[in-house]
Order: structure tokens, then sequence, then C-alpha cells
């Protein structure tokens, strides 16, 4: 069996007392639903003694609420209760439920997702795996597999959650022992497969906001994945459109599992006005495609993942259209 | 009665509750968990060796490499080629290398790191091609002639003649990509060597017998010195059944040390253990008479081995002896090679050597018969062979029930008013297999019984069974305990199973070739008539009382042995005893798929799968021999592949990276059994472990023709590559 690396677990009882401990503890890492990082640990990609359980903080950041204008989530609300619960944001709930297995979606957690490492066929492997191919950039290596020559690390975001909530202009609140900030997701994640957040070391993703203003959107969350379960997207994407009277009177993409950071589609401003109509779900596709460039950073064709992503654009453009 | 009768596997429940015992779960006092240091190179020299730096970390007990057991093993006597350590060559990325025993497996796990290895790294050979181009490089020194593990070119009747005759002519070249077995259970294996040095091994292994034969040569002990006792299985698909390193590495840690020693493999190193699907290369030529009758089939198969042979010599003749039905073939040629390559090795997966060239012939023989316009089952069935027939290469056939097969899958599907109308992106595609019941020969020629069964009856109505088979899940157990209901008139569930140990069981040969239930079955049910007849004597008013009576005349414990001895069978040439077998069982697909020519993504939506099995003694362990078996044909056709980068280093040895199907991406499935009542058979038994996964692959593909008008001949048929033909389709519609 593969072993686990010796750490030791602490178990805070609130989120003050988590903070402190990732402020006293250099190198630890949170574990939540442990989804992600108890095979990352086994795969021997951190150096961590010290993980901070959360499992105290249940009771302080499990809740779906409305309150001041926001749609309010708590961290540790699980994927699966989110599937269930969330059905005010149509898009989040159905990717929720896109994600991996019954059993993984009932442990992992929103927060988990949102700060899910960036994956890579060269990192996500085990330790031996690694030193066979002589490591790679994100963690023992200098070189990348992916890009030749390449000097940043290209590791693609492959959580479904977070397209969704670009797309949707959700905020998400941090906590660390020097206090609290608020920031818009869109500038959460940054374009560093070696670590694609602006999260400090000593600080915790405890809520996503919403703003109410996205459960009237037009929404859709598409996925496209070699299995119908337990995969990560091979690519992943959402959008809301805000409609009246049959026209867009905004819209916001966003193109996942391609590089280190979601990208939320630039220059739609113009296609405000348009007719809400297939031939904008077309224009949509086309812009999507020539901004996203697939790499072998994920195990499935990129050829194909860039022949197959305007049709998913269009497809889902035209899902949210409709509902 | 029982035999033919629904009953549930008698370890159903412990498998299902937790409580069965499977090897992990033995823990032994003072026992040791060992771990195995693998080559990074896919082929290099080792200069040098030193393990002691590991010894110096605290809980390290011992460590081990080849130079202690260098003996050369392999499941096939002829071609012995591997070590359980490397002493001198790594021949891929996860060879084997040293070993280290631990007071628990993350010390032994660190400890390797500590192992100093310098090795010499040579080019590698990664595919058949280059290892027929450079036979400089040596893959593995056994081969005799540059990369070649084994060729075999046969012929039978004027091929070349036909084909000049022939009224149509398909010829294309198709590629069978690698797929493993993933099994649930990791291999496991624990060893112990008691007070007067006697060593029991227990593993997760199909071949208990094979495994105490080889590790008594390896380690120098006399085989009455070694036990190997299999315990609960957790799923094996031929991924089980050679001899393997941690069973090596165990025993010898254990007499070395004096303790117990367990290894567990990651499931990575299962993917390095490997033995799966060979990727195989076919240039296949199938010619048709203007009736449509099957003139001549030419086949040259380059088949990729890995680093060992495994069962590789069985391989390269499975790929050419076992086509030979359901249909009749006018003249026959085929030319296997199978070639070293640096890469894990390949072996018996489920089908073995023969799943591949019966996919590139049935698309083959769809292209063919559609070229003369003729419905796909008419000339499956027009081609029939027939019953109690010879096929060109020698083989007899007894029962055969295709017919009934094709009959029952075109009635459930259909055929007749679907086929080829169920518009754009849908379609039907139909295919049909043969399948050996067990082979004639053993792995090494002798003149024993190939499995025994001792039955023992007790004064007190309790039956007990002393078999050597292994039950991989497949059900033997169960069924031993319903053929001495049958007989004895005992309740199934009275009877107790000591089943693949070695000091307990008599010998049978493995569970390999589906033979079991063919073998085992005749032996446990010889033995059971035997004692039948002393129960009818005694008389009785029931089966305790029966026992009692037939006990008290014999004035000694009742019991009594049956065994089933090798018949001498096959075609009166080299190698015509490979692949012949006492029966054949038959089976027909219909699978219908969906595609989305704008992705390429499509689904299987339903399978047909009908067999004959010959008869089913207990049809609901059949029928679920027939689902897995065409999920498992329709996961290799949708997406499971063994890929290796220009290392040779196996991409994704995981779960998720290795993709097989969820239960989501599985079809549709109905089963028919048909029973052709073999007179060779217990009860008129076959196999149906086997034969039922290797229509489904041609099956799909031969729908995916109908659906879109597409002919794919490269596994597994991934999104962009039915993408990529839709657009060729397109060009050329365009084009003409």
């Amino acid at each position: 069996m593969m072993t686990l690396p010796a750490v030791e677990v602490l178990r805070p009882g609130s989120v003050a007392e988590a903070v402190e401990l990732l402020r006293d503890k250099p190198g630890a890492r949170v574990l939540a639903g442990g989804t992600d990082i108890v095979p990352n640990l086994k795969y021997g990609m951190y150096e961590t003694q010290h993980l901070v359980a959360l499992r105290g903080l249940s009771k302080e950041l499990r809740y779906v609420r409305e309150e001041d204008d926001f749609v309010k989530l708590g961290a540790l609300c699980s994927i699966d209760q989110l599937s269930r619960e969330a059905s005010m944001l149509p898009a989040l709930a159905d990717a929720c439920a896109q994600i991996a297995g019954p059993q993984l979606r009932r442990m992992g957690t929103l927060g988990g997702n949102l700060c899910l490492d960036t994956r890579c066929v060269y990192i996500n492997q085990t330790y031996f795996w690694r030193s066979a191919l002589g490591f790679c950039l994100k963690k023992d290596g200098t070189l990348c597999h992916v890009v030749k020559g390449g000097k940043r690390c290209v590791a693609a975001a492959s959580n479904d959650t977070a397209p969704v909530l670009l797309a949707l202009g959700a905020s998400v609140r941090l906590v660390s022992p020097r206090g609290e900030r608020i920031l818009p997701l869109r500038d959460f994640y940054l374009q560093d497969g070696v670590h694609n957040t602006v999260l400090q070391s000593d600080e915790l993703l405890v809520e996503v906001r919403v703003p109410v203003r996205a459960r009237s959107l037009k929404q859709a969350f598409g996925k496209l994945r070699m299995r119908a379960a337990i995969d990560f997207p091979a690519l992943n994407l959402a959008v809301a459109l805000e409609v009246a009277q049959g026209a867009v009177k905004s819209v916001a993409l966003c193109v996942s599992a391609i590089a280190a950071r979601p990208a939320l589609i630039r220059g739609l401003e113009d296609l405000a006005g348009r007719p809400a109509d297939a031939r904008v779900a077309e224009e949509l596709a086309r812009r999507a495609q020539k901004q996203c460039k697939p790499l072998t950073n994920i195990g499935v064709d990129p050829e194909w993942r860039r022949e197959v992503l305007p049709v998913l654009v269009r497809r889902t453009v035209s899902r949210a259209l409709q509902d | 009665m029982s035999v033919g009768k629904r009953f549930p596997k008698v370890d159903g429940a412990s498998k299902a509750d937790g409580s069965g015992i499977y090897a992990d779960d033995i823990s032994l006092p003072r026992m040791l968990h060992a771990k195995i240091l693998r080559s990074p190179h896919a082929n290099a020299r080792i200069r040098r060796i030193d393990p002691s730096p590991a010894l110096q970390v605290p809980g390290v007990v011992a460590t081990l490499i080849g130079a202690e057991m260098p003996e050369k093993y392999g499941v096939i006597p002829w071609t012995h080629d591997e070590q359980a350590l490397a002493t001198d060559h790594v021949r891929f990325v996860g060879d084997e290398v040293a070993c280290v025993a631990a007071l628990d497996e993350r010390t032994a796990e660190e400890a390797l790191k500590l192992i100093e290895v310098e090795y010499e790294v040579l080019p590698a050979i990664l595919t058949p091609e280059d290892a027929l181009a450079h036979p400089e490089i040596k893959v593995n020194e056994r081969a005799k002639v540059g990369n070649i593990t084994k060729q075999v070119q046969l012929e039978f009747g004027p091929v070349d003649e036909a084909l000049a005759s022939a009224a149509t002519i398909a010829r294309q070249t198709y590629f069978y990509a690698g797929s493993t077995h993933t099994p649930i259970e990791p291999h496991c294996a624990v060893a112990r060597v008691d007070a007067d040095g006697n060593l029991t091994v227990w593993s997760s292994t199909q071949i208990p017998h094979y495994l105490q034969r080889e590790l008594s040569r390896v380690l120098g002990l006399p085989q009455a010195k070694v036990r190997v006792i299999q315990p609960l299985l957790g799923g094996a698909f031929g991924g089980k059944s050679d001899p393997f390193s941690l069973e090596f590495c165990v025993a010898k840690l254990a007499l070395k040390t004096g303790r117990p020693v367990k290894i567990l493999f990651t499931r990575e190193e299962v993917f390095y253990a490997h033995r799966g699907r060979h990727p195989m290369k076919m240039d296949v030529t199938v010619a048709l008479d203007r009736e449509g009758r099957i003139s001549a089939v030419d086949n040259k198969i380059l088949i990729d081995g890995g680093a060992y042979a495994s069962f590789g010599l069985v391989t390269a003749y499975y790929a050419g002896q076992l086509l030979t039905g359901p249909y009749r073939f006018g003249t026959y040629r085929f030319d296997s090679k199978r070639m070293y390559t640096n890469k894990p090795p390949c072996g018996p997966k489920r089908g073995h050597g023969s799943v591949q060239p019966r996919f590139a012939f049935e698309v083959a023989l769809d292209e063919a018969a559609e070229k003369l316009g003729i419905d796909p089952i008419e000339v499956r069935r027009r081609n029939f062979i027939g019953e109690f027939v010879e096929t060109v290469n020698g083989q007899k056939i007894t029962s055969n029930g295709f017919l009934k097969c094709l009959e029952l899958v075109e009635e459930a599907s259909g055929w007749r008013t679907r086929h080829g109308k169920l518009g754009p992106g849908r379609g039907l595609g139909v295919a049909g297999s043969m399948y050996i019941t067990g082979t004639a020969y053993p792995v090494y020629p002798n003149e024993m019984p190939q499995s025994g069964v001792l039955v023992k009856l007790d004064r007190s109505g309790r039956v007990a069974i002393f078999s050597g088979a292994s039950d991989i899940g497949q059900g033997v157990n169960t069924l031993l305990c319903q053929i001495a209901a049958e007989e004895l008139g005992c309740d199934p569930r009275d009877v107790t199973i000591v089943a693949a140990d070695t000091d307990l069981t008599p010998v049978d040969l493995g569970a390999y070739s589906s033979r079991v239930t063919f073998m085992v079955g005749l032996a446990a049910r010889e033995a059971c008539l035997k004692l039948a007849e002393k129960l009818r004597v005694a008389g009785g008013a029931n089966f305790t009382e029966a026992c009692q009576r037939a006990e008290a005349i014999e004035g000694a414990p009742l019991a009594a042995a049956g065994g089933y001895r090798t018949q001498k069978l096959g075609g009166d040439y080299r190698g015509g005893t490979i692949g012949a077998s006492p029966a054949y069982s038959f089976t027909a697909h219909v699978a219908e798929v969906e595609v989305d020519e704008e992705t390429g993504i499509w689904k299987v939506s339903k399978i047909w799968a009908a067999h004959d099995c010959g008869k089913a003694l207990n049809p609901t362990l059949v029928e679920g021999q027939i689902e897995g078996s065409v999920y498992m044909g329709a996961a290799e056709a949708q997406m499971e592949e063994m890929v290796y980068d220009q290392r040779g280093l196996l991409f994704g040895p995981s779960l998720l990276d290795y993709r097989i199907p969820t239960s989501l991406d599985t079809p549709d499935l109905e089963s028919f059994i048909v029973e052709s009542n073999d007179p060779g058979g217990p009860y008129g038994a076959k196999e149906a472990g086997e034969g039922p996964l290797h229509p489904a692959i041609p099956a799909i593909a031969n729908a995916l023709h109908d659906a879109c008008g597409i002919r794919i001949r490269e596994l597994p048929f991934y999104p962009q590559r039915i993408l990529k033909l839709l657009r060729e389709r397109r060009d050329k519609e365009r084009a003409a």
C-alpha cells in the first residue's frame, strides 16, 4: 500500500485557532475533506510536517444562507451538499454534481475545491515515477515536460466550482491572524502552476459570496471528461448571461482545465445588446477557442480538446439560454 | 437437484461484509513488511549495487538483492527469463532491483531511497518495430534471434491460390492497444518459515502449483518443504497467473530473518507487474468467394511483449490458432512474432492472445461481406463451421451452439428491422467468437492428472472437498458444493471446501485457459460418483444416516478421489497441440452505439450477448461471467490503454489516469445462455469466463460503422479518433 508520510494532525476548534496554527507551524497545510491533499501527500508532493484539520470548524463554516445581497456559502459545505442545496445557483449545483464520485463528493468541500492544487500528468504521480521522469518545475525539478524550455509551471486548475463562481462574479472571504479580507475571485487565482492562488500560508478561505443578482442570470456549466464519473475535467466552463427582452445585457464566460488560472474570456462587452440566440452562442464559442490553448498538461489529446472546446461552449451557452 | 440451479456464491457473504480473509488480511506475530526498489530506467546495466546503507535505518531488519537468488524463473519451463531481483540488467521502468524488510511499510519505503545503485543506461527498445530493427540491442538475453520471444508461421491449405480466385478481399492493418487487468485487490504475499524449515507462502495467485514449483527451484528448497496457500482472491483475470517477484522476496526474506514477511503491492506496482493484453499490429486479409464463404484468411501479427516472456510462447500461438471457428476457413495462414521490448511484460489477460486477432478478423469479415452486399449476420451464419467437426488447423470442435447464439442476439436486438436503419449517429454491429475450455496439455509435460479432487464424508453429514483449484471469483468453490449436492444428495450448504493449499489439496494446474469448471468439475463428479454408489448401497432415511451406514460398512472413513486426465488432442504438426481444447465455447454479440458526430464522443447503449457454455451449472454465475466479460471488452474498446512516454515510463500508473469505465460508462447488458450440452464436459458444461469477452470489441466497431460509416481499426476508439475518421469520411464524400 502507498504509505502516508509521518505528519502531525492538529485539530483547532475555531477559525481563529486554525489560522494561528497555520502561522505558528511553518509549512503546515490545511486538511478539509482530504480528497486532494491525502493522495498528494502520498505522492510526496509536499514536505509538510503538520496538517491543520478543519473538522472542528464544521459548525462554523458549513452553511448556505442569504444575507446582505449575497448568497453566502461556508467553505466547509460539502460538494455533495451544494449539489443539492445550491439550487438557487443552478450552474454551481450542476458543477458540484459532476465532481468525482459520490463518496468523494461527500468528503470534498467547497473551500477545498477552490483551493485544489493544480494538476498535471507529470506531477500527480508517485515519488518513484517522478524520479524516473527526472522531476519537474512544480516540485523537486527544473524542467517542464509540457512546454519545452518552459520556465513557468503550467499545471492546470482543475476545480469545477471555480469557473462557475468566476462567471457568477463571486468573492471569497480570507481570514488570517492579521484580520480578514474580501477578494473578488477573479483576483484570487494566479497564472502560476506551482502555487496558483494569492492565499498566504497563514490564511484560510472561509466563505464564498455570490451576489444575489446571480440567481437571475441565465447560467450553465459544461464539462468535458473521458468517463462519466471520477474524472477531472479535460475542459470545464461556465457561462452566465444577463438577458432582458430577448437581448444580452452582459455575459461572463470562464474556461478552465487549461492552465494554472481559470480564464475569464476577455472582451465580451461588445456582445451587449445582441439577441440572446444561437448566434451569440457561436460567437462566444469562437472567442473562447481563440483565447484558450490546451496543452499536454492534462492527459487528454490537446488537439481534440481544442477542437471540442467551441462545441462545448456553444452547447453550454445554448443550455443556459434555454433554461 | 443442485446442478443447473441458481445458487449464491459460497464466499459471497464474506466478501460483502468484509469478513473474508484476503492475503493482506493475514498478519502474523513478529511479521515484517517489505518494499521493493525498482529501476527508474527502461534499459540499463547494473554496475554496482549496495544495499547496506538501508540497513542503518532504525527499524530495517534485512535487505535483499538479486545475487542472493539469481536463479531464473518463468511460468513456462522453456522460457525462464525473469529474476526476482535483477542481478545485472534491468529491462523496464519498474523492474525489481532490491528489497528491504522493516518493522513497518513506511520505514521500508524510506530505506529504499538509501540503497545505492549505479546504472549504465542503455538505449531502450519501446516498440516491436524497433525491436526488429535493432537486434543488436538485446532487451532480454534469452532471445535466440534478435529480440524475438517466439515466432510461429503456419499455413493450412493453399492460401495464395484461394486469394487469387476470391470474389472479394478485405485487407487492412489493425492495431490493438495494450491494456491491463486492474483487479481490485493488488498482489499480496506473506511468507513464514516454521521451526523445521518448512516454508509457507500465502499469495494472491491463480497458480498455487506452478508457484510452488518455481519457489522450490529458485530458493533451492525441496518442493515438499514449500507450501503455497491461496486465500480469498480479489480479482485476477489472468494478472495473477505468473510467479511474481514479491512471492520470492517474502519467501527469501522469511528464510533470511526467521520472521514472517509481507509485501502488498501498491496500485502503481500492479501496473508494473502487468501481464496484461499484448499490443498487436495485425495485417489481416479476409477473402470471400462469390457465395460469401471464407476462402482464405491471412494474418501477419506483430506482438509487443514487454521485457519478459511470461506466457508469450503460448501467446504467439494463440494469436493464430484460436481464430479458426466458429466459421469454416477454406485456407488459413498466420505469421505471428512476439517481440521483447523494454516495457512491463505482457501476459494472459482474459481471452489470452485471441481477443486482438478476433477484433481484426470480425471487422474485416464485415467489410468483405459489405462489398458483396451480404448482411453481417447472414455472412456469419453462412460460414458456420458446424458441430463435431475439425477446423482447418486440426482442432476438434465438439458441441457448437453458435447458430443459436446468433439467432438470439439477432432477435433480441431487433436486427432485421433496425440494422442500417437507425439513422445518423446510431447503429448496430454484430460479431462472433470461439474460445477454448482448457488446454489439452499442461504447462510442463507430465502424465499426471491436470486436476484432482478429494471428497470426504463425515458421520455428522458434513462433506469436505479438497480441491487444488483457485477460486478467483469465477465461483469454482460454489460449483464444487453444487456437484457434491447433485451426486451425493446432501445440502450444498453442508459442504466445506478446502481449496488451493498445496499441502492439503490435490494438484490443480491453476485458474487459466478457462479450464477449471471443465476439468475440476469432471474430477469432482468422478469422486462424488464413487461415494454416491457407497451411499446407495448403504441406504438410510436421510443423507446423514446414509453416511453413517456406509462408514460402518466400509470400516474406515469414507473418502474418494477423482481426477481429470489429459487427453491427446490437436493437429499433427509442431505447435498443433497449442490451442487444442477438449471443448470450445461460442459467443455472439450485437452492440448498439450512439455517436455525437460533432465531438466524436460515443457510447455503447446496449450489448446483447449470447454464449454457448454447454450447460450452465449455475446460471447466475454464468450470467455474471458474461456480463463481466462484456464489460471488460467494451472497456478496452472505449478507453483502456497502457501509454508510455519516450523513456518507457508508463503514463499514469493509477486508476485515475488509467481509466476504466465506471458504472455510468457501462452499457446496458442483456445476456443469454445457450446450452449445447457438450458430451465431454461435466453435465455438458464448457467455459464461460473468457469467451464472452471477444465479440464485444468488433461488435462495437461494426456498430460504429453502421452508425456513421466509419471503419475504426485502432483501439481504443477514442473520440478524437472517431472525429478524425468522420472528417475523412466527409472529405471523401465531398470529393466524390
